[in-house]
């Protein structure tokens, strides 16, 4: 029984490690890749605990799901994802990262209680997820690829609210009007959203001094315990650096 | 060719996925989605740092585009019957323009806190504690 | 090629698609590394001369060929330093983001007509998306390093980069709204013809818009007088300070290959792509969308074409390096945020209007309606109309008026 279960594992990984080419389809192998990849960095990035090594596989699995988006013929979405999410906001969140990585911040424990109980209620609503994904049957069959019609113009033109996609019959999208309103709406969205983040991260003027950045300028501490006790003894209201030189001075 | 395949079908027997011999289908991009946004709900549980919560966040919103797209997709589905067509690509657009600005927001907030405070850890957060 | 394998050489498909891929991405390897090699040598040679200095001229021969593939090979037996402090994976990791950015965004890049890694139908987003990657390789030398001169130098990169995305994108923005489509091949086919058919004549704002993506390109690759991430006289060496041997090698592989990247954006963009001034092959009655011989032919002097523009453009950016003074880092961004993204706004809003209005020109008869021109080639030998159909529906005329729904 073992003995042949044995074999069948060793026939079967000895046929994953040279692979039938010829019936392989590479849309799969691909998708396998960068799934592997995104579901592997986000799952470091839970695991890790240097918070600059968090932000680069959150880099490496957003990339990798930009890439599950251009297998799904979504391009521009795709692009998008590049574009904004890995190239726009993820320098800025690895930018915050690095003005405020002073030594006792990089990496910040969690007790493993907490960890515990994290894990478990992760699993149980990840089994719940994957028994949903999995319980429709339609959404199991392999997909189609096929050659289609590039989806960006019709995205374009359904944006500024002009729909010239032709949606399957039957397809709930039938008579679906554009997308004009919501896309006013998130661009003056933006615009708030710049001016109130400038406002809330602009260098204020500070008529004390800052006590903290003797702290800051005193050797890392070895533990945790320390870690904390040096945050409790700062007094409030003071930075640990001055401005960087991109932010210009602070004082 | 079918004898060819078998041996690579253990990929993933369990769920009852295709084999690497066809294209994915919508399951595939579900199930992807679904890891994506576990993990970012436990990041976002675990992590003390700020910046630590702000990327479960972003893994979160990235689990739910991915299942937005899969059901857009004209590829994905079989005999391309119920594809929701343009309209999951044009919320994913949204999602991923919505985060932008979220996490500008979050991190004035997170810089704002650590100019105060001088600390990034979110459980140091209790000023209005009674 | 798929087609060439499969009904000339008798390859099986698979194994015809999966030739044709590993042959296009040699072929792409070899651009940025056999490129970065002539580069390097071209450089010196250039800041000698505009220094009234010789450069090499030893290794190989009168004038020192050689002496890239000699630094190349010392640089293979240097030691592989990593300072004490550094986060070491990340450390190792860092060159390699870099050179990956840069490479992924030739996948989109045409050489010539059909001469594509990937024809992308969102091509310019593409490659503008994934250039602007390269600076997270740089953000990560410069913190796993644990130096602070290092750390200064990525911090400047990551505000500059960041920030030079924004003029640069609405400066690519143009020709794409000239052209009705962010597929490359397009918008270098809708240049085709004489010189006057290239944006860059198109009217007098993308004229301007030109010279402010060059200015935004060169900033965007951190070529001096952007240089601020390496600033030699202030930082030592910037972001690369503690970087050694082959890893190095890697970041300026990196370098050289997005600024080659950024020029042939700007040939294909503004400077008719693979269209010569002249049409010579339009006048001697070929056409590169045949699949025969003389096709093939057309298309390689198509790439000799792009490759010159591209070359000329890096040539063009050695040139201002040994020529203009650093700036400092205030002066680069109140040139980004008070100068060049004020004038694209302007450029872009102006091209709007001029597209509008005067579609044809000032002079009548003088520019061919780019239609009319990829009319013309859709009727030519070679029937290129299946694969300009899906670019074509970007055009709204046809799109059926019994499709669009308000």
């Amino acid at each position: 029984m073992i003995g042949a279960a044995v074999a069948v594992a060793s026939t079967s990984c000895l046929g994953a490690v040279v692979p039938p080419l010829a019936v392989l389809d590479w849309h799969a192998v691909f998708f396998m890749l960068f799934a592997a990849a995104a579901c592997g960095c986000a799952l470091a990035v839970v695991l890790a605990d240097n918070v600059v090594r968090m932000a680069f596989y959150l880099v490496l699995s957003l990339g990798a799901t930009a890439g599950l988006f251009f297998l799904a013929g979504a391009e521009f979405v795709g692009a998008m994802q590049l574009m904004i999410y890995v190239g726009g906001t993820l320098v800025l969140l690895v930018f915050g990262v690095m003005l405020t990585a002073q030594a006792p911040f990089v990496s910040i424990k969690t007790s493993a209680g907490e960890k515990a109980v994290a894990g478990l209620l992760g699993g149980a609503l990840l089994t719940l997820l994957l028994v949903a994904a999995l319980s429709v049957e339609p959404w199991r069959r392999p997909g189609s690829v096929g050659p289609t019609e590039p989806s960006a113009t019709p995205l374009g033109m359904a944006l500024v609210g002009v729909r010239v996609d032709e949606p399957p019959a039957g397809s709930p999208a039938v008579g679906r009007s554009g997308y004009l309103l919501p896309f006013e709406i998130i661009s003056v969205h933006l615009l708030v959203v710049l001016v109130a983040a400038a406002y809330l991260a602009r260098a204020k003027r500070r008529k004390t001094p800052r006590p903290v950045e003797m702290v800051a300028s005193v050797e890392p501490p070895v533990s945790v315990a320390e870690h904390a006790a040096i945050g409790r003894e700062a007094p409030a209201g003071a930075p640990a650096r001055s401005g960087s030189v991109l932010v210009g001075g602070g004082s | 060719m079918t004898a060819m395949i078998a041996p690579v079908a253990w990929v993933c027997p369990v769920f009852g996925l295709g084999p690497l011999g066809h294209p994915p289908g919508v399951s595939h991009y579900l199930v992807v989605g679904a890891i994506l946004f576990v993990c970012g709900v436990v990041c976002m549980a675990t992590k003390r740092n700020a910046l630590g919560v702000l990327m479960g966040i972003e893994l979160v919103l990235n689990g739910a585009n991915v299942n937005f797209v899969a059901f857009a997709s004209p590829w994905l589905q079989a005999d391309g019957a119920r594809s929701i067509g343009l309209d999951g690509q044009a919320i994913a657009v949204f999602v991923i323009v919505l985060a932008a600005a979220e996490a500008a927001v979050a991190l004035a907030i997170t810089l704002n806190f650590y100019n105060n405070h001088a600390t990034v850890d979110v459980d140091r957060a209790d000023d209005l504690k009674g | 090629m798929v087609e060439y394998l499969i009904d000339r050489v008798g390859l099986p498909g698979w194994l015809a698609w999966t030739a044709a891929a590993a042959l296009a991405a040699v072929l792409i390897l070899n651009v940025i590394a056999g490129g970065a090699l002539v580069f390097i040598w071209a450089e010196r040679k250039i800041a000698a001369r505009i220094q009234d200095r010789l450069g090499p001229t030893r290794t190989g021969g009168k004038f020192g060929w050689l002496q890239s593939l000699a630094d190349g090979i010392k640089l293979l037996a240097k030691e592989d330093l990593m300072p004490d402090g550094a986060d070491g994976m990340l450390f190792r990791l860092a060159p390699y983001v870099s050179f990956c950015a840069s490479f992924c965004a030739f996948i989109a890049l045409p050489f010539a007509f059909d001469f594509v890694g990937l024809r992308l139908n969102v091509a310019v987003f593409f490659v503008v998306a994934v250039l602007g990657l390269e600076v997270f390789g740089v953000i990560l030398a410069g913190y796993a390093s644990a130096s602070k001169w290092s750390l200064f130098g990525s911090m400047r990169e990551a505000a500059q980069v960041v920030s030079y995305e924004v003029p640069l994108g609405m400066c690519v923005v143009v020709p794409v709204m000239l052209a009705g489509s962010m597929d490359m091949v397009t918008i270098a086919e809708k240049q085709a013809g004489w010189f006057w058919n290239w944006y860059l004549f198109h009217d007098p704002f993308t004229f301007v818009i030109f010279w402010v993506y060059v200015t935004c390109a060169v900033a965007s690759v951190n070529r001096a007088p952007f240089d601020l991430a390496e600033a030699e006289s202030e930082l030592v060496a910037g972001f690369h300070t503690e970087y050694s041997g082959l890893r190095w090698s890697f970041f300026f592989m990196a370098e050289y290959g997005s600024m080659f990247l950024v020029s042939a954006m700007a040939a294909v963009l503004f400077l008719g792509g693979w269209n010569g001034p002249v049409p010579l092959a339009t006048l001697a009655g070929l056409s590169e969308g045949t699949g025969d011989t003389a096709g093939y032919l057309v298309r390689l002097l198509g790439m000799v074409n792009l490759l010159g523009k591209a070359t000329l453009g890096v040539l063009v950016m050695m040139w201002i390096r040994w020529t203009l003074p650093r700036l400092r880092i205030d002066q680069v961004m109140t040139t980004c945020l008070k100068y060049c993204t004020p004038i694209a706004a302007v450029m872009f809003a102006g091209a709007m209007l001029w597209q509008l209005f005067l579609p044809g020109g000032l002079v009548p008869g003088m520019r061919r309606p780019a239609g009319e021109i990829r009319e013309g080639w859709l009727e030519g030998p070679g029937g290129r109309a299946a694969a300009s159909a899906p670019t074509g529906s970007g055009d709204l005329v046809l799109v059926p008026a019994a499709q669009v729904r308000p």
